[in-house]
C-alpha cells in the first residue's frame, strides 16, 4: 500500500505576493508553537501561512481568537484555530450574508474590546465571549469551529488520535487495540485470543 | 444481468435493500422468485468505504430533507437529522456496529409482562421467541455471529477491558466480547477482523456482515435479481380490488417511472416506510395504504439511549478495534424494582475525535468541554440500549408544507420520552458511572442520544387488524400482496439491537410469501 502525503488543508509556507494586498483580503500568518511537537513533524515548515479569499487580516484574527475563546485548549496551536477561519472564509466566500455576519461580529468584539479584540486582556476576550452566546454571530462560529477544530491532521496529532487505520495499512490489530496493560486482562472466555492467522 | 420490463406484473418489488429487503431479496431468489430490488442510495463496496468520520457520513448517510418535533433531546440538537442510517446499498447494514441479540421470550410478551403502563400503547407480539428460534438460528449462521454456530468470540480491545473490569468490580455476571455479526475467524469467503475501528462506516475488510457484500451478490447469482440503485419510490399503486398493483420511482435521473409488481414489499427503515404508506393515498385508501387500523406511523420507536464516557489517568484508545466491543446483559430483564419496565443492554461504544466532538454535549463549549476533548485518549465510553414504551403520539407523518428533492412531502419524527424511558435511562446512567468509577475514572460524562439508528414499530404486527399494521409474517390486514419487511414490524421495541431480528423475520416472510405464490394466494 502507498503511503500518502498527510493532508494539512491549506497550511502553507508563507508565500507573500503583492496579490493578497490588492485584493484587500488577508492573510495569517504565525509560528508554530516549540511545544507543538506533533504538529512541527507534520509541517512543512515551523512558520505557516493561511490566505484568506473574502475576510480581511482584523476579522481573520478576530475570529482566530474568538475561536480560541469557545472551544480553549491551551495547549492547541493557533495553526489549528487558523484551519477554522479557513473554513468560515470559505463559507463567506460563497455567501454574502454570511461575509457580513463575520465581519460585523469580529468588528463586533474589536468594539467591545475598546479597539482590538485579539489584544485584550484574555478576561475581557472571555467576557465579551460570554455575552455573545447564542447570538447567530457566536453560532456560526460555533458550529464551524466544532466539525473544523477536531477534523483536520494536526488536530488528531495534537488530541492523540490515529484515525484512519485503513490508509496506514492495516487494522489496529497489529497496531495496540488491546495493549492498556493498567488493568487485568479479561478472562480468555470473556475475551477469547485474537485471530491473527 | 438480469432485468425486467417495467409491464412484467409477475416480479416482486423490494423496496430498500438493507437487512430487511436485502434479506428478503436473497432468500425469495433462492426459491426462483423474481426480483426487481429498488434502493434510492448508490452502490459502494469496502474499497470505496472511507475511513474518515465526517467524509463517510457524508458517502452513507441518508441525508434527505427530514423534520423532527416533540420534546426528546434529538429535536433540539439535531433538528434536521431524527435518524443516523443511511442511503446506500445494503441500507444501514452498511453503518450498523454488528451486534447481534435475540429478543428475550418475556419481551415478545410486553403487554402481558409489563401490565398496563399509562400512556403506553403496549401490545405482545403475535408470535414467540419458540416459533422464532429455528429462524433466529438461520439468520446467526448465515451471518456468522460469534458464540453461535461454533464462532470464536472476537477478541476484546483496550475500551473493552475497561468496561470488563469495571463490570466486573460492580458485581455484573454477565460480559464478554458479546453476539457479532462480525468475523472472529474468515467465514463465509469473508475475511477476518482487523480491528480497523471504523465500524460505523463502512467494514473496509468486509468482516462484519453487510447485505452489500453477501445476500445482494448471492441474490444476483442466482440470476433472479434486477437491483436498481438511485430509485426513490414514491407512491405504491392499486386495482379497484384493493390489491397493490406496483409502484412509481424517481430513477437517477430524476425520471418518474412505473414498475409493475405481483407482490411488493416494503423496507425502507422505519421512517421511510409509513412515510410511503402514507403518501400512498387514493379514494379507496384515502388515509394512505393498509391503514384501517390508523396506526401506520403511530408507536415509532427508537430504544431509550444514551452514552457514558469517563476519563481515567491512563490511555486508554477506545478507538482502536470494534466500535462495539463488549456488552453487559445483566440488565435486560424484567425487575420493575428497579422503577420500570424492560431492561437495557450496556454495549462499549467508541468515536473517533470529529464524532466526539460532535456528540460529547451537542451545543456545547467552553472550559469544560474542552476538558473532556483534552483527555480524548484516556476516554472509554459506553451505549445505553434500553428498551422505550410506544406511544400513539410517537409517530411519523408527513409534514403539511415541506417538500423533499422530489416534490414529496417529507417526514416528520415526533417523539417525547415515556416517564418509563426516563426512568430506564437514568438508572443506566447511575449503572454505567459505577461501572467506570470503579476502576477509577477520573470523570464521567452523560451523553445524550445520537441521532436514532434503532428505528422501530411504525407498522407493527399484531394479531387483531385493529391493533396494527401488519401480521405474523408482515403481511398488511388489509392488503394481502403487500408486505413490511423491516423494522417498522415491530410490536414492540425490547432491549436488543434490532438488526439480527430484522434479519430472521425476513427468512420467515420469505418462506411464507414464496409458498403464498405457490398456492396462489397472493
Amino acid at each position: 500500500m502507498s503511503t500518502q502525503t498527510v493532508p494539512l488543508r491549506g497550511i502553507t509556507r508563507p508565500q507573500f505576493s503583492r496579490r493578497e494586498f490588492l485584493k484587500g483580503t488577508g492573510i495569517l500568518v504565525g509560528t508554530l508553537w516549540a511545544s507543538s511537537t506533533a504538529l512541527i513533524t507534520l509541517a512543512p515548515s515551523r512558520v505557516w501561512a493561511l490566505e484568506l479569499k473574502v475576510l480581511d487580516e482584523r476579522t481573520g484574527n478576530a475570529l482566530l481568537v474568538f475561536t480560541r475563546q469557545i472551544f480553549p485548549h491551551a495547549k492547541l496551536d493557533d495553526a489549528v484555530y487558523a484551519l477554522v477561519v479557513k473554513d468560515l472564509d470559505a463559507e463567506a466566500a460563497g455567501s454574502a450574508e454570511v461575509k457580513k455576519l463575520l465581519t460585523e461580529g469580529a468588528a463586533g468584539l474589536d468594539k467591545a474590546a475598546g479597539g482590538d479584540f485579539k489584544a485584550a486582556a484574555k478576561e475581557k476576550q472571555s467576557e465579551i465571549t460570554a455575552s455573545l452566546a447564542k447570538t447567530p454571530f457566536f453560532e456560526k462560529v460555533r458550529s464551524k469551529a466544532i466539525v473544523s477544530l477536531y477534523n483536520n491532521e494536526l488536530a488528531f496529532a495534537h488530541f492523540g488520535y490515529e484515525g484512519n487505520a485503513f490508509q496506514r495499512g492495516g487494522g489496529y490489530l497489529q497496531r495496540g487495540f488491546n495493549d492498556l496493560k493498567w488493568l487485568p486482562a479479561p478472562s480468555a472466555k470473556a475475551s477469547p485470543a485474537a485471530f491473527t492467522g | 444481468m438480469t432485468t425486467y420490463s417495467q409491464g412484467d406484473d409477475s416480479v416482486v418489488v423490494v423496496i430498500g435493500s438493507g437487512a430487511g429487503g436485502g434479506t428478503l431479496a436473497n432468500e425469495l431468489c433462492k426459491q426462483g422468485v423474481k426480483i426487481v430490488l429498488l434502493e434510492a442510495g448508490k452502490r459502494e463496496s469496502p474499497a470505496t468505504f472511507i475511513n474518515d468520520e465526517w467524509a463517510s457520513f457524508g458517502q452513507l448517510a441518508w441525508l434527505d430533507k427530514r423534520t423532527t418535533s416533540g420534546s426528546w433531546r434529538v429535536a433540539k440538537d439535531f433538528s434536521g437529522l431524527p435518524a443516523w442510517i443511511c442511503k446506500t446499498v445494503g441500507g444501514t447494514t452498511t453503518h450498523w456496529a454488528g451486534a447481534s441479540l435475540r429478543i428475550h421470550d418475556h419481551e415478545f410478551r410486553a403487554r402481558t409482562v409489563y401490565g398496563e403502563i399509562k400512556g403506553a400503547n403496549l401490545l405482545d407480539w403475535p408470535l414467540t421467541l419458540k416459533e422464532l428460534a429455528p429462524y433466529y438460528s438461520r439468520a446467526e449462521d448465515k451471518m456468522g455471529v460469534t458464540r453461535t454456530h461454533d464462532v470464536a468470540g472476537l477478541p476484546g480491545n483496550n475500551n473493552f477491558k475497561v468496561f470488563y473490569n469495571g463490570a466486573v468490580k460492580v458485581g455484573y455476571k454477565n460480559c464478554n466480547t458479546g453476539h457479532m455479526a462480525i468475523n472472529s475467524r474468515p467465514r463465509a469467503d469473508r475475511a477476518s477482523c482487523q480491528q480497523y475501528g471504523f465500524c460505523f462506516q463502512g467494514c473496509k475488510s468486509g468482516a462484519k456482515w453487510s447485505t452489500l457484500y453477501t445476500e445482494i451478490p448471492a441474490a444476483e447469482n442466482t440470476g433472479k435479481l434486477e437491483l436498481r440503485t438511485e430509485c426513490h419510490v414514491a407512491r405504491i399503486e392499486h386495482d379497484d380490488n384493493g390489491k397493490v398493483t406496483g409502484v412509481v420511482y424517481f430513477d437517477k435521473d430524476k425520471k418518474e417511472q412505473r414498475q409493475k409488481a405481483r407482490v411488493v414489499c416494503v423496507a425502507g427503515n422505519s421512517i421511510e416506510t409509513p412515510r410511503l404508506l402514507l403518501m400512498s393515498t387514493s379514494g379507496k385508501f384515502p388515509d394512505g395504504l393498509a391503514n384501517s387500523s390508523g396506526q401506520v406511523g403511530r408507536n415509532y420507536q427508537r430504544h431509550t439511549t444514551g452514552s457514558m464516557y469517563a476519563t481515567f489517568n491512563e490511555p486508554v484508545h477506545m478507538y482502536r478495534g470494534t466500535t462495539m466491543a463488549g456488552i453487559v446483559t445483566d440488565e435486560a430483564v424484567n425487575n420493575p424494582k428497579r422503577g420500570f419496565v424492560g431492561g437495557y443492554e450496556l454495549e462499549t461504544l467508541s468515536l473517533g475525535l470529529p464524532f466526539m466532538a460532535a456528540f460529547l454535549d451537542p451545543g456545547a463549549w467552553g472550559p469544560q468541554f474542552t476538558e473532556a476533548m483534552d483527555n480524548y485518549v484516556n476516554m472509554a465510553g459506553l451505549w445505553i440500549v434500553g428498551e422505550d414504551m410506544p406511544q400513539a403520539s410517537n409517530r411519523v407523518t408527513l409534514n403539511p408544507t415541506e417538500k423533499d428533492q422530489w416534490g414529496l412531502p417529507v417526514p416528520n419524527v415526533h417523539y417525547d420520552d415515556h416517564p418509563n424511558d426516563i426512568a430506564l435511562r437514568n438508572h443506566a446512567y447511575k449503572q454505567a458511572r459505577a461501572i467506570y468509577e470503579a476502576v477509577g475514572a477520573k470523570k464521567t460524562y452523560e451523553v445524550p442520544p445520537y441521532p436514532s439508528t434503532h428505528n422501530l414499530g411504525t407498522c407493527r404486527m399484531s394479531a387483531k387488524p385493529s391493533d396494527g399494521v401488519c401480521n405474523k409474517w408482515g403481511q398488511t390486514h388489509d392488503i394481502k400482496n403487500l408486505f413490511i419487511s423491516d423494522g417498522s414490524q415491530f410490536t414492540t421495541g425490547a432491549a436488543e439491537n434490532p438488526t439480527l431480528t430484522i434479519v430472521t423475520l425476513a427468512i420467515r416472510q420469505a418462506e411464507y410469501i414464496g409458498m403464498q405464490m405457490k398456492v396462489q394466494t397472493i
